[in-house]
């Protein structure tokens, strides 16, 4: 377990500030404590301070997690966000997306929202932003990005995909082994 | 994960209907004065119609379990008290009505139900019940039932699907049987009435009817040899079975003369390895934990599946409106009981209960109930640092991070690395963010990281309280799974004591389970961990129901404060075989006394202070010693064959010394 480098730091919140935008301060600035950033065997975890420091003694081959894993860095270096950030993304995004519930089974099986499925979507969504799907009763799902501006989605007929998936709450159940 | 597994769920049973058993745990003795199984209908053609209309109705017990469930159906059980009451009409008042109160109660055939109301008609029931087997017993003797019965038998797997249909059918049935009954018994019992009251004084097998004639005979050890050889027929093994119950129940009374009690426990231990399909160790291990008939209501119990369960993740969501949001997902679903007001129990579902949106959204974790009863015991508290020992897959964990409302930390633990993943799987899902997943040993611990709130050590164990999920425990587990299990329990609770803080001002408890009835993994562990600390004891877990611990079991005594453990049993209260022991670590003895200052010890760690008791000057004074440490030192040389100088001075002193040696 280690801090981010300069260079990983910015890999993560250049991905985070795709759907949470300028929110992301209130990731770093927390009125319940200081959290903070660890990376452990290729993932990152969010977490508090304190039960960082507790973490510590954990030997590093025997440290499986702790608090919330946000992602993890690729061997080329990217960083790719998971389904168990979206508790912390799903509070701060910007964008967010309703979908209907036919649309939930399909989506919860890893599949783009089609417009059918489009219950709500935020005003004034850009084109290829990074967006939170919520279901009707704004539980979320899981996240993605958007295809085309919401301006744009009026025009589209209803089996075009509004938003491209990226990850699904199901990811649970269908990665489990790979996810950790 | 919970996915598949849920498919294979046969219907669930309603957790609170069972509980009618719970005050028979120890089989009184009126019950047994009631001769259960193989009675035959006394020979009357009408009496066996009846015998067999009647045990329909008798066996209504678990159907009307499930038309409990069914919410739409509730109207079923009034359907078969109508017809009860149609045949009250034709006059005998209370008979059907009775049956109806037996219902359940006879579905166990052994069940002994200490309050049920002996009238005359339990006679007749009691003739009635023999004739054809026990529908638990039975999976796979389907033979010589009546069709009735085999038609119960289907009953028994009822789906989802067909169970509208047939609770219909069923009760129409009930209906017609009561009235049948009525007239029936009233035929009957004008002229039967001597007969049936000699019936509970007689050995009744000289009454069976349907199966064989012939009276009981308890196989020799030649023919049980013999019979281990050859396969058995399951029906003479299932009459056997209720046989030696009913003897052993009244030995002195219904024993062949010249044969042991022994023998009749040795072929009932056998009769059930074969026809429960238990390893003859284990079938004996569990044989002796219980009664008799309690035993075979156990092995019983083992046959059918638990309930299915799941919690409320408090942290997502609440259960009123998770309930609603399942139920409008097509669940069927009920809270399992007063004594948790997070579980819920799952009757039936449309869907796949281990894949729904709010499943996958973390908003509750299938678990089952017994699960639920350590992390009740632990009771953690907000800001603690809490370790669960062996965590994986992590129901407990969640639950216990719930309880501490994601603040403090929770250390799960598994030693099995490939398990942490579905551990840190279900952590995240269900928005924990306190907890630290490491996979260690857990023997490792204290070494680790101590100084820990509470402990929850759910043990690894032989798995006996869950045989309903994971029938290979019937055959693959030997006398040395247990001796190793239990040395490695041993070990991990002395780890786990250890891990805990004293000095902590919230907490400073254990929690020890197992899903495990027997008691060298459960009594035996915890007597150890007494013996091992003596700056622990045993506090009461404050789960308001369960049995006591053993505290003594076949010549082992263990201390009485076992007492305060909890057991909880399939056949009692429908959840599986479990066990808990909480303890309390309190602040150890400064000093090293030796073992007979135990009292004292006590009393210095409970007030915390070593100083209040009045301690005289404890040093050496060479000048008092120097007599006997010249007394040993000749005696050495004696034993190396030297001789050892005059004893010059001090001879009184000396002498003392020999007599006291």
């Amino acid at each position: 377990m280690r801090p981010l480098t300069e260079e990983e730091s910015r890999a993560v919140f250049e991905k985070l500030a795709n759907y949470i935008g300028k929110n992301l301060i209130h990731l770093i600035d927390r009125p319940d404590g200081a959290y903070c950033f660890r990376l452990q065997k290729d993932r990152v975890y969010y977490v508090s301070e304190d039960t960082m420091r507790l973490g510590i003694s954990v030997a590093r081959p025997n440290l499986i997690s702790l608090g919330t894993c946000f992602g993890k860095f690729s061997k080329s270096g990217k960083f790719k966000l998971h389904i168990t950030a979206l508790d912390c993304i799903s509070k701060y995004a910007k964008y967010k997306v309703w979908i209907k519930p036919n649309g939930e089974m399909p989506f919860l099986y890893g599949n783009h929202v089609l417009k059918a499925h489009l219950g709500r979507i935020t005003e004034d969504t850009p084109e290829h932003q990074g967006v939170v799907v919520f279901s009707m009763n704004d539980m979320p799902l899981g996240f993605g990005v958007t295809s085309r501006s919401t301006v744009d989605t009026r025009k589209l007929d209803p089996t075009s995909i509004i938003v491209f998936h990226q990850a699904d709450v199901g990811e649970y159940l269908r990665d489990e082994e790979t996810l950790f | 994960m919970g996915r598949r597994a849920k498919n294979k769920q046969p219907p669930p049973e309603n957790l609170e209907t069972k509980e009618y058993s719970k005050p028979r745990k120890r089989k009184a003795d009126p019950a047994d004065d009631r001769p259960r199984p193989a009675k035959k209908s006394k020979g009357k053609d009408t009496v066996t119609s009846k015998t067999k209309s009647k045990i329909n109705t008798s066996k209504k017990g678990p159907r009307i379990r499930f038309e409990d469930e069914n919410p739409d159906s509730s109207e079923g059980w009034e359907d078969v008290r109508d017809g009860a009451a149609i045949g009250d009409l034709d006059s005998l008042l209370g008979d059907s009505d009775d049956d109806l109160l037996r219902g359940p109660v006879q579905e166990l055939d052994f069940g002994s139900d200490a309050d049920e109301p002996a009238p005359l008609p339990s006679k007749k029931s009691k003739s009635k019940q023999g004739g054809t087997p026990p529908s638990e017993i039975v999976p796979t003797a389907g033979s010589s039932s009546s069709s009735p019965d085999s038609d119960w038998d289907e009953d028994e797997r009822t789906t989802m699907a067909n169970m509208e249909a047939r609770s219909r059918a069923m009760d129409a049935q009930a209906a017609a049987d009561a009235e049948l009954d009525m007239q029936e018994f009233q035929a009957a019992d004008a002229d039967d009435d001597d007969e049936d009251a000699d019936v509970d004084m007689d050995r009744p097998d000289d009454m069976n009817g349907d199966i064989d004639a012939e009276p009981f005979q308890l196989p020799t050890a030649e023919e049980r040899e013999q019979e281990k050889i050859t396969t058995p027929d399951v029906h003479v093994v299932q009459r056997r079975i209720r046989e030696c119950v009913k003897v052993l129940g009244k030995f002195k009374r219904l024993a062949e003369k010249g044969r042991s009690r022994s023998e009749y426990v040795a072929q009932l231990i056998m009769d059930i390895t074969s026809y429960y399909g238990y390893n003859e160790f284990l079938a004996e291990k569990l044989f002796h934990l219980f009664s008799v008939p309690e035993a075979i209501e156990f092995f019983e119990a083992n046959e059918v599946p638990r309930p299915v369960t799941i919690r409320t993740n408090t942290l997502r969501s609440r259960r009123r409106d998770l309930a609603q949001a399942l139920i409008n997902r097509g669940v069927n679903l009920e809270p399992i009981g007063k004594w948790t007001n997070v579980g819920l129990q799952v009757f039936e579902s449309t869907v796949p209960i281990g894949a729904t949106p709010e499943y996958l959204a973390g908003h509750y974790m299938l678990q089952a109930a017994s699960s639920f009863l350590p992390v009740i015991a632990l009771a953690p508290q907000p800001n603690e640092r809490v370790l669960d020992m062996a965590s994986a897959p992590g129901g407990k964990t969640t639950h216990i991070a719930a309880m501490m409302q994601n603040t403090g930390v929770v250390f799960a633990n598994d030693a099995n690395k490939a398990r942490t993943k579905s551990l840190t799987a279900n952590v995240h899902r269900l928005g924990c963010r306190n907890v630290v997943v490491c996979s260690y040993d857990g023997r490792e611990f204290p070494k680790v990281m101590g100084g820990f709130d509470r402990v929850l050590l759910d043990a690894p164990c032989s798995g006996t309280g869950v045989i309903s999920k994971d029938a290979s425990v019937k055959t693959n587990k030997s006398e040395r799974d247990f001796t190793l299990l239990s040395h490695l329990q041993k070990q991990l609770i002395l780890c786990a004591i250890d891990s805990v803080s004293p000095e902590s001002k919230t907490g400073g408890y254990i929690v020890y389970s197992t899903c495990s009835v027997t008691v060298d993994e459960n009594e035996a562990v915890v007597d150890y961990a007494l013996r091992k600390r003596p700056n622990v004891h045993l506090v009461d877990t404050s789960l308001e129901f369960g049995t006591p611990g053993f505290t003594s079991f076949r010549g082992k005594v263990f201390a009485p404060s076992v007492a305060l453990t909890r057991r909880f049993y399939p056949h009692v209260h429908n959840m599986d075989g479990f066990f808990v022991a909480k303890f309390k670590v309190e602040k150890r003895a400064k000093t090293k006394k030796p073992a007979e200052e135990a009292g004292t010890v006590e009393i210095v760690a409970e007030d915390g202070t070593v100083e209040s008791q009045p301690q005289e000057d404890i040093g050496f004074d060479s000048e008092e010693d120097k007599p006997y440490l010249e007394e040993a030192k000749r005696r050495r040389m004696k034993a190396k064959g030297l001789r050892p100088p005059p004893r010059t001075k001090a001879p009184t002193v000396s002498a003392t010394v020999k007599a006291s040696a």
